[in-house]
C-alpha cells in the first residue's frame, strides 16, 4: 500500500512538471497555432539565466521568478521577431514552415547556450529538503522539494485560470486565440494579445525548466525529453485546453511512475509513445478538447 | 506523355556521366575527401527520403534519424545472424525500414502537420535509447558492421575510406535515379496533388489515406538505406550514432536546398558535409576552445535554417524559378 502510494506522489510530481511544460505548448497552440518546438530552447535559456542567479546571490527564491520574467522576455521577443514573420506567408510549405522555424530556433538557442555556458553538466541545489518523508517505518521517495513542485504548479494553473477566466487580458487571450478577426474588430490588438500569450508560456515553460533541474541537471539538451513528455501531455489533454494540459501531464506523470514502478524500468518511454499514438487514433481532440478537425 | 519520355531518354545519360564522374573524384582527391564524399552520399540519400515524404507527399517527419536506426540495425542483425553479403544486408535494411514505416505511415497519414511533427519528434528520442535495453541489440557499445575489404585487383594502397566512397556514392546515385524515377511517376504527381489540396486529391480519386501511408512506406525505406550507409561509414551500429540531431540535420540538409527538389539534395549534403569543415577552421581563428569547436556547427546550421525559413522558404532553386515565371 505504501508502495504504491509513494508511486503515486512521485508520478503526481513529475507530472505537475510535464504540465507546466504542456501548459507551456497550449498557451502558444491557442495563441499562434504552433507546435512550438523551441520551448526546450526557452526553457533552457532561462534556467540557465536562474542558474546564474544562483550561482551568483545564492538564492533559489530569488532565482525561480527571475527565471520566469526572464522566459516571459524570450517568449515576446521570439514571438516578435520570428513568428510573427511566418504567419504572413503562405505557399506550399506554409504548413510546415512553423515546424521549420521552431526547430531551427531550438538548435539556435541550445548551441548558443552551449557556447556561452559550455556542454558540461551544471546543478542548481534543491531550496527545500530533498530527503524523503517517513511513512510509519518507511521512508518514501516523495520529499519536501516535490510537495514544493506540486505546490508550484498548482499555482501557476490557478494564476492562469485566473487571468484567462477573470480579467480583461484574459477575455482578450481567449477572443484573439479563437476569432481574431472579430477580435480585432472589437479593438483587440490581437498582435500584441499574442506576443502576451507567447510571454506567459516562457514563463510557465522556464518555471517548468528550473523546477526539473535539481533532479535531472542542466546541459544545452537536457530538457529534449521533457519537450517530447510535455508535448505528449499536452496531447493528452487535448492541445486547445489549459486545465486539459494540467490534467494531462498528472495522468501521464502517474501513468509511467506506475510502469517504472511495477513493470519495467526500460518500458516507460515505448509506453508513452503508443499512449501518444493511441489518443491520437482514438480520441485526436483529447480529453477535454473540443471535437474539431486536427487540421491546423 | 512527351516530357515523360524524353525524361526517361536523359535520365541514364545523366546518371551514368555523374557515376563516371564520381569515379575520376573519388581517385582525383585525398583521403578525408573520400570520406567526406561518403559522408555526403549518406546524406543525399536521407534528403531524397525527406524530399519524397515532405516536399511531394506534404507529410513532415522529425524522426528520420530513428528510421534510419532501423535501416542501420537491420543491416547489422542480417549480417550478424544470416551471415549475408553487403548487398543483401542493404535490402535488408530498406525492407525492415520500410515496414517500420508502414505501421508509422498508418498513424502518421491521419495526423497533420505539428502533431505529426511531435510524434516522429517522440519517436527520435526515444527508439535510439531503446538499443540500451535489449541484449541482441548490443547495448551501448553497439555491434560491428563488417565491410569486405576492397578487392586484391584495385592495388594495396587503395583506402578503405576509398573503397566507403565508392559504395556509398553508387548507392546513392541508384537511389537518386530510382527516386527520381519515382516521383516523376504518376505517385509523385498524386502526391503533390494530396499535398496541394487534399479535397480536391479525393475528389480527382485518389486514395489520400493510402496514398500518404505509400509515401511513409518508401521514403522509410530510403532512409534505411541511409541508415545502413551511415553504419557502413562508421563500421559500426550504436545508439549513440542515431542521435535526435541526426533527425534535425536531415531535415534542415533538406530544408536548406528546398524540400520540393530533389536536385536540391545534392547541395544540401554538401552544405551539410561543409558546415562542420568550415566551422572547424573558423573555431581555430577564434582560439579554439572546446565549447566553441563543440557549438559552432549547431550554431551556423540553425542560423541558415531560420534564414532559409524567412528568405527563401521554398529554398534557393525554387526562388528563381518563380521569378522567371
Amino acid at each position: 500500500m505504501i508502495r504504491l502510494i509513494s508511486t503515486l506522489l512521485i508520478g503526481l510530481s513529475s507530472g505537475a512538471i510535464y504540465a507546466m511544460m504542456a501548459l507551456a505548448l497550449v498557451l502558444v497552440w491557442r495563441s499562434t497555432r504552433v507546435v512550438n518546438f523551441a520551448q526546450a530552447g526557452q526553457a533552457i535559456l532561462s534556467t540557465y539565466i536562474g542558474y546564474e542567479v544562483i550561482v551568483h546571490v545564492n538564492n533559489y527564491w530569488l532565482a525561480l521568478p527571475i527565471a520566469a520574467i526572464a522566459g516571459a522576455f524570450i517568449g515576446a521577443v521570439v514571438d516578435a521577431l520570428l513568428i510573427r514573420r511566418l504567419s504572413q506567408s503562405t505557399g506550399p510549405s506554409a504548413g510546415i514552415r512553423p515546424v521549420i522555424a521552431t526547430l531551427g530556433l531550438l538548435g539556435l538557442i541550445s548551441s548558443t547556450v552551449g557556447l556561452i555556458w559550455g556542454n558540461d553538466l551544471k546543478r542548481i541545489p534543491t531550496p527545500v529538503g530533498s530527503r524523503g518523508y517517513t511513512l510509519g517505518h518507511t521512508t518514501i521517495p516523495f520529499s519536501p522539494y516535490n510537495l514544493l513542485i506540486v505546490a508550484t504548479a498548482a499555482f501557476v494553473m490557478l494564476l492562469f485560470a485566473v487571468i484567462f477566466q477573470r480579467t480583461n487580458l484574459g477575455l482578450a487571450l481567449r477572443a484573439s486565440a479563437f476569432a481574431p478577426e472579430t477580435a480585432r474588430l472589437a479593438g483587440v490588438r490581437v498582435d500584441r494579445t499574442r506576443t502576451i500569450g507567447w510571454a506567459f508560456a516562457g514563463a510557465a515553460g522556464a518555471i517548468a525548466g528550473v523546477m526539473i533541474t535539481p533532479q535531472n541537471a542542466l546541459s544545452p539538451n537536457s530538457m529534449d525529453l521533457l519537450l517530447v513528455l510535455g508535448f505528449v501531455a499536452a496531447v493528452i489533454g487535448g492541445l486547445d485546453s489549459l486545465i486539459g494540459a494540467g490534467l494531462g501531464g498528472i495522468v501521464l506523470g502517474v501513468g509511467l511512475a506506475l510502469i517504472l514502478e511495477y513493470v519495467s524500468t526500460s518500458l516507460a518511454f515505448p509506453a508513452a509513445f503508443i499512449v501518444l499514438i493511441l489518443v491520437l487514433l482514438v480520441r485526436p481532440q483529447g480529453l477535454l478538447g473540443k471535437v474539431r478537425s486536427r487540421d491546423a | 506523355m512527351h516530357k515523360g519520355f524524353s525524361a526517361l531518354r536523359k535520365r541514364p545519360v545523366i546518371f551514368t556521366l555523374s557515376g563516371v564522374a564520381l569515379y575520376l573524384l573519388s581517385n582525383w582527391v585525398d583521403e578525408l575527401r573520400n570520406f567526406q564524399g561518403a559522408t555526403a552520399a549518406v546524406y543525399i540519400v536521407a534528403i531524397a527520403s525527406i524530399v519524397l515524404l515532405t516536399g511531394y507527399s506534404g507529410q513532415i517527419s522529425l524522426g528520420h534519424g530513428a528510421i534510419m536506426a532501423v535501416g542501420g540495425y537491420a543491416a547489422v542483425l542480417s549480417q550478424k545472424y544470416w551471415h549475408v553479403n553487403l548487398l543483401l544486408t542493404f535490402i535488408a535494411a530498406v525492407l525492415a525500414a520500410a515496414f517500420f514505416g508502414a505501421i508509422l505511415g498508418f498513424a502518421a497519414a491521419r495526423l497533420s502537420g505539428p502533431y505529426l511533427a511531435g510524434t516522429t519528434l517522440a519517436l527520435a528520442v526515444g527508439l535510439p535509447s531503446l538499443a540500451d535495453q535489449f541484449h541482441i541489440l548490443g547495448g551501448e557499445q553497439g555491434l560491428p558492421y563488417n565491410v569486405p575489404q576492397p578487392p586484391a585487383s584495385l592495388g594495396a594502397d587503395f583506402t578503405q575510406y576509398h573503397w566507403f566512397f565508392w559504395i556509398t556514392g553508387s548507392a546513392a546515385l541508384l537511389m537518386v535515379w530510382a527516386t527520381q524515377n519515382i516521383l516523376g511517376s504518376r505517385y509523385g504527381r498524386q502526391w503533390r496533388a494530396i499535398r496541394s489540396n487534399p479535397t480536391a486529391a479525393a475528389l480527382a480519386g485518389i486514395h489520400v489515406g493510402r496514398l500518404k501511408v505509400l509515401a511513409f512506406t518508401v521514403s522509410s525505406g530510403i532512409a534505411g538505406l541511409a541508415g545502413a550507409l551511415l553504419v557502413l561509414t562508421l563500421n559500426l551500429v550504436t545508439p549513440s550514432a542515431f542521435p535526435l540531431s541526426l533527425s534535425f540535420t536531415v531535415v534542415t540538409g533538406a530544408v536548406l536546398a528546398g524540400v520540393g527538389s530533389l536536385r536540391g539534395s545534392i547541395i544540401g549534403a554538401v552544405v551539410l558535409v561543409a558546415i562542420p569543415e568550415l566551422s572547424d577552421s573558423l573555431a581555430t581563428k577564434l582560439g579554439g576552445a572546446e565549447r566553441v569547436s563543440a557549438n559552432l556547427p549547431g550554431l551556423i546550421t540553425a542560423v541558415l535554417l531560420i534564414l532559409t525559413v524567412l528568405f527563401f522558404p521554398e529554398g534557393p532553386l525554387r526562388r528563381r524559378i518563380k521569378k522567371s515565371k
